[in-house]
């Protein structure tokens, strides 16, 4: 049986690509932009506070703010649907679908809907699914997976957008954006003309009127939920504030953090759908309100992350994210936040592995617009895995036979003794350059230096001891 | 008798394999006119363990550590941001729900990274490094776990030092982090040596022996002759 591959696995492939170049460019880039926009804004870190109590209040009043939701947004007309699980999110949109008679559906970008591998579910009933958000439309068109929360193909320069432009579109090559992003809206324009229902996520639901909110910066968010008769509107159950006051200080944090802009460009609200006399918007609005996992995540020790406003600083901020990029993760949330709320929502089976994949350099903690403790949470998931006999045999054995020294002084003593003495005919002027076994994962990259030969413990005793 | 004014928690790292940084500390402390003690018996605060998520082992490891430094008197001086802050912070954590947690907090509440103890210090000593181009490493714990930043600037005011762009980025060294996941340690260092080295410094000087450790294991093997050393050894009288 080959190994199944791992976060190890895939990240070691992907350090040193052109991949990983592009992430790290484009991750320091945004990160730069979240950096001065923080800084230019003088209430940055009490609206961080602000937002961080918002979202907490949120989450500990769940259930209630979502009737309050479900009965306002009725009122105006919205159905709201609540799926267990991303089977039942999907069977829902399906079913929408369906009894509305759409064959042609264009999306705007939505992580939840990636996370329920809703494109997956319609592409076997035969609808025909467009990705209208840029990046989206371009990982469509390449078969890829996104690589990054908010930028879905950070991983890619434009050149390669170019290159595959022209190859699946048929049109000349070109790396200018603006010329891209032409022929991606040329392309799009009919599907939006044609297109029977759209299909959105919501970045924020509004309890006290039972709105939706959708930021984009492209402005097909806006399309989607206007042009086509039907709109269906995908939320995490988490994704919930109060008040629109509270909608106010979230939208602050979230374009801040995101891309360093002060707002988004497009802030699409959406509450129920055309009223008698009004030009345009949806016959249907559907909301669907989604679980899959979030309740659990919600009764356990990590619910915390479950008031992330996906923002994706904490990934751009990330030294491991930065590195490899998100298609290392192996799932949709990829990063810090990701490593934390996968295995939440999906099991720590075979998810273990990401709370591992981390430094615990803090900085993702330092970034987030909600200050979540994420390095502490993924401390948390580490002894969970612990317990579970998870770990590889060669660190639990050693750790424990490492801690059985430690605590005997006498042992302790004679341990060093014996690492000096033994790390002698391995090392040469002091240093070694190949060590056996798991230590290789050292010695590969970085020369160790040799056990000293008098302890401080030694040196104190011969030289402080009384 | 009275005991020493200030303990030294001197850290498995120092003790095993960086036994000058410990001596430079004792001479650093001392600069201050205080007495220094060494309690007899400490080995390893169990951050490995605990950042594995081996809490148990961890637990042990600092039980042991725990009664080896409360039998003691003031401050229990560490030359590791990152030790320092399992002490301050993760003990009380560890231990809140058992009949150590009085102890837990006793320790932590008397537990001062080196840097931040100098500081505080009427008599702090300055480092001082003769035709050096010193490039700083402000480690992550001791950065963002315990606020220290400004300790080690106030320390090196009378050092040259070269801007090290990324100095408050992680190394990629992460404890265990850097043997179980190589590729990704490597990667991290890489980008962080490459700086270093593009920075123009002759000297790499960090406050954590761990991730000093990995950087300039990481240096050796691409044959640069950038020098690495613990802030304390810049710290000695005499420069000796
Ligand atoms: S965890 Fe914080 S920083 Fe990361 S995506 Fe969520 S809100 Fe943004």
């Amino acid at each position: 049986m080959p190994e199944p591959v791992t976060f190890l696995g895939r990240a070691t492939a992907l350090v040193g690509t052109h991949e990983a170049s592009a992430i790290e460019m484009g991750a320091r880039t945004l990160l730069k932009k979240r950096d001065r926009a923080a800084a230019e804004f003088p209430v940055m870190e009490e609206m961080r506070d602000r937002a961080r109590a918002i979202r907490l209040h949120a989450l500990s009043n769940l259930d209630r703010l979502l009737g309050h939701f479900a009965d306002r947004a009725e009122e105006a007309g919205v159905n709201v649907h609540f799926a267990a699980d991303a089977e039942e999110a999907s069977a829902t949109v399906a079913r929408i679908l369906e009894e509305t008679g759409s064959r042609l559906v264009v999306k705007s970008k939505s992580m939840v809907s990636e996370e329920i591998e809703l494109n997956e579910h319609l592409e076997a009933s035969e609808i025909e699914v467009v990705e209208t958000d840029l990046g989206e439309f371009i990982v469509q068109l390449a078969g890829d997976t996104p690589s990054h929360i908010i930028a879905p193909v950070l991983h890619m320069m434009r050149q390669d957008v170019g290159r595959l432009f022209e190859e699946k579109l048929g049109v000349a090559y070109t790396e200018d954006p603006t010329e891209l992003n032409q022929i991606a809206r040329e392309h799009l324009r009919e599907k939006f003309l044609q297109a029977d229902a759209g299909i959105s996520g919501v970045n924020i639901a509004v309890a006290e009127t039972g709105s939706v909110i959708l930021v984009t910066n492209e402005g097909n968010g806006r399309l989607t939920t206007t042009a086509p008769r039907v709109h269906i509107a995908l939320m995490g159950m988490e994704r919930i504030v109060s008040r629109w006051e509270d909608a106010a200080v979230v939208l602050e944090v979230l374009a801040r953090s995101a891309t360093g802009q002060r707002l988004s460009v497009y802030t699409n609200v959406v509450t129920g759908p055309r009223r008698e006399g009004e030009p345009d918007g949806p016959e249907q609005v559907h909301v669907v309100v989604i679980d899959n996992g979030r309740s659990e995540v919600l009764a356990g020790g990590t619910a915390e992350i479950l008031a992330c406003i996906r923002c994706g600083a904490c990934l751009n901020a990330c030294p491991v994210f930065r590195s490899v990029g998100g298609h290392a993760y192996g799932t949709v949330y990829s990063g810090p936040v990701g490593s934390v709320v996968t295995p939440g929502l999906h099991g720590m089976e075979p998810w273990w592995e990401l709370p591992y994949a981390s430094t615990l350099c803090g900085a993702c903690e330092e970034v987030c617009p909600v200050r979540i403790q994420i390095p502490s949470m993924l401390l948390q998931l580490r002894a969970q895995a612990a317990e579970g006999g998870r770990l590889p045999g060669w660190l639990e054995k050693g750790m424990s036979r490492y801690t059985q020294t430690a605590v005997s002084p006498k042992k302790w003593a004679r341990a060093k003794r014996w690492a000096s003495l033994l790390s002698a005919p391995i090392s040469s002027k002091g240093w070694i350059r190949h060590l056996p076994g798991p230590g290789r994962g050292w010695t590969d990259s970085r020369d160790l230096p040799r056990p000293a030969k008098e302890s401080f413990t030694d040196w104190w005793r011969s030289n402080r001891g009384s | 008798m009275q005991g020493p004014d200030i303990q030294l928690f001197v850290t498995c790292l120092v003790d095993t394999m960086a036994p000058e940084v410990g001596r430079a500390s004792v001479n650093a402390l001392e600069a201050t006119g205080r007495t220094v003690g060494f309690p007899e018996g400490q080995s390893c605060c169990g951050q490995p363990a605990f950042n594995v998520g081996l809490w148990d082992m961890a637990r042990e490891m600092a039980a042991h550590t725990l009664d080896v430094l409360d039998g003691t008197e003031g401050p229990i001086v560490v030359p590791s941001g990152s030790c320092a802050e399992m002490l301050i912070h993760h003990y009380p954590a560890l231990f809140a729900e058992t009949d150590r947690k009085e102890q837990a907090s006793r320790v932590s509440e008397r537990t001062v990274e080196l840097t931040r103890y100098l500081t505080s210090q009427p008599e702090a000593p300055a480092a001082s490094c003769d035709g050096c181009e010193v490039a700083y490493h402000y480690s992550c714990h001791g950065l963002r776990g315990l606020g220290l930043a400004e300790t080690a600037d106030q320390l090196l005011e009378g050092v040259d030092r070269v801007e090290l762009e990324g100095d408050t980025e992680c190394c990629g060294f992460g404890g265990l982090f850097s043997v179980e996941m190589p590729s990704v340690s490597t990667a991290i260092m890489d980008d962080k040596l490459d700086k270093v080295e593009t920075s123009g410094a002759t000297m790499l000087v960090g406050s954590d022996v761990s991730c000093l450790m990995h950087m300039e294991g990481g240096l050796r093997r691409r044959g640069s002759d950038i020098e690495v050393k613990h802030i304390a050894e810049l710290l000695e009288p005499g420069d000796a």
